[in-house]
């Protein structure tokens, strides 16, 4: 039911682990809706440098955390605005219909993430 | 890649003398029992002789047995029938919130038609009170239906003190015994049942075929009305080959049944103590005497079931879960849930069903590579993290579980 892609990121997961000293966290989910997804960046001249994840659910959860984390590395904060949870799940060769409205919250968790960074930013 | 298959409450494989004995009626007899030409009689002999050995085996006339397509037809059957011939004497049903979904989706139809339900609740071991039972019995019930025992969890609840209940109060008493025919003896003169559902599948027959034990002068309302098939109480030309196999499945069911039963047990106990022995924060669902021998409901806190079912998938290893994630409907286990268990704990279920090729073999793989993992998917887990104090608190959004 699951793509190659969405196999290989949930069998080797891309940056799993937390960030000390983290610019920005953003979490989505809640456990009733068994996926929770916990994403931090590392933000240096508005350009993310490090960006870790952790997740608890399904396959699909765990890959597009995953793939989030590969599409966001690097990149300017501007570049990734356009990053929607629709993207990710392309970028994974497609997922289950079922799977395209639960567990397809890593993009939401990178927004999260950004906003949390701009509002440190400010303090 | 050798395959381990852990599912049996969902499916089992037809077993070769099944297959054997069905045969027959896709070839050479494939004539229509109704008919009295040359074509017809040997069917009509398979179909009669099948019925008379379900009939002995559940020790009841074979006018009391009705072949239907499936669990789930002779549930509706059952449940619909019953609530459409009972209609003047009253418009209440009594359930329970576990019951497999032929059953509640059945109940909340009704509802919509005009009829009242009360679903009773489960303790935390998955067992109904029957002091609760008592008391919801009204003037207007007119039928109870409670299942045998749980497809997810294997509780087994007390039947005949159930139907004793029904009995006294003259009220048709109606027992899915889908998961409990062919694991637990069923005898129609003590078991206090006036319909009783079975299905082939489950007891390593074909699938597309069930039946309805209708006792003597109860009276259920056709769902398929067409001709004289089934005493004009279910119509369409009986699937022969279907009705044949059930039978014969049923019967080996009974005849290894005292055999499987210490070997599923064995097995079953070997699973629950090795895993919660190598695995912290490991929990059993279900109560724990109370229980089908094959069924091992375990829940493994803080990870998501299908993470686990895919992790063991790609070992060849066939498991199920009580995780939103693999229902595709997206709800969690509504037994589990019933059973008062967190989210951490619901999402977290796999149920093992054993079956009769399973061995100790099998169970030892899973109790070797099910630690790692647990683990990995647990050092990915905020939850996990949250747990032991590693990870920071989190506060979770609002958001329903639907985008």
């Amino acid at each position: 039911m699951y793509s190659e892609k969405v196999m290989d990121h949930f069998n080797n997961p891309r940056n799993v682990g937390e960030l000390e000293d983290a610019d920005g966290t953003g979490t989505v989910g809640n456990p009733e809706c068994g996926d929770i997804m916990k994403l931090q960046l590392k933000v240096v001249d508005n350009v993310i440098k490090d960006v870790k994840f952790k997740t608890f659910g399904c396959g699909a959860a765990i890959a597009t955390s995953s793939m989030v984390t590969e599409l966001a590395m690097g990149k300017n904060l501007d570049e990734v605005e356009s990053v929607s949870n629709a993207t990710v799940a392309e970028a994974l060769d497609g997922l289950p219909p079922v799977k395209m409205h639960c567990s397809n919250l890593a993009a939401d968790a990178l927004h999260a993430a950004i906003e949390d960074y701009k509002k440190n930013q400010k303090k | 890649m050798k395959q381990i298959y852990l599912d049996h409450n969902a499916t089992t494989p037809i077993l070769p003398e099944v297959f054997d004995a069905m045969v027959p009626y896709l070839k050479e007899e494939w004539g229509n029992p109704s008919s009295i030409h040359w074509a017809g009689r040997g069917p009509r002999k398979a179909l009669d002789d099948a019925r008379e050995k379900v009939a002995e085996l559940l020790n009841c006339s074979p006018v009391e047995i009705i072949f239907t397509s499936s669990g789930s037809e002779s549930d509706n059957l059952a449940i619909k029938g019953t609530a459409y011939s009972k209609k003047s004497k009253g418009n209440h049903i009594i359930t329970t919130k576990v019951e497999h979904p032929a059953v509640l989706s059945t109940c909340k139809y009704l509802e919509r038609e005009g009829f009242e339900v009360t679903y009773l609740g489960v303790d935390a071991d998955g067992m109904i009170s029957l002091d609760e039972l008592k008391s919801a019995i009204t003037d207007k019930t007119i039928l109870i239906t409670i299942m045998m025992a749980n497809n997810e969890t294997g509780v087994i609840f007390p039947i005949e003190e159930i139907g004793q209940i029904a009995r006294e109060r003259k009220i048709v008493f109606h027992t899915d015994a889908v998961q409990g025919a062919g694991k637990i003896a069923i005898d129609t003169k003590t078991l206090n049942a006036d319909l009783i559902t079975i299905s082939g599948h489950k007891l390593y027959g074909p699938k597309g075929v069930g039946l309805l034990y209708v006792k003597r002068g109860a009276r259920v309302v056709p769902l398929i009305h067409g001709g004289h098939h089934e005493r004009n109480r279910r119509g369409g030309t009986e699937d022969l080959a279907g009705i044949v196999g059930f039978a014969k499945a049923f019967e080996i069911a009974l005849r290894d049944m005292k055999k499987e039963e210490e070997h599923l047990i064995e097995l079953r106990t070997r699973l629950e103590e090795g895993l919660s022995e190598k695995i912290p924060h490991v929990k059993l669902n279900g109560h724990k005497d109370k229980r089908l021998p094959n069924t091992a409901n375990i829940s493994f806190e803080f990870v998501e079931g299908e993470s686990l079912l895919l992790s063991l998938d790609m070992l060849g290893v066939a498991a199920s879960s009580g995780s939103a994630c693999t229902s595709g409907s997206l709800e969690a286990s509504h037994v589990l849930i019933a059973m008062g268990l967190t989210p951490e704990l619901y999402h977290g279920s796999i149920r093992f069903s054993f079956g009769r090729s399973n061995t100790m073999e099998d169970v030892e793989f899973i109790i070797e590579k099910m630690p790692p993992i647990v683990e990995r998917m647990r050092s990915m887990s905020p939850l996990w993290d949250v747990k032991n104090q590693t990870g920071a608190k989190i506060t979770f959004s609002e958001k329903s579980c639907t985008n």
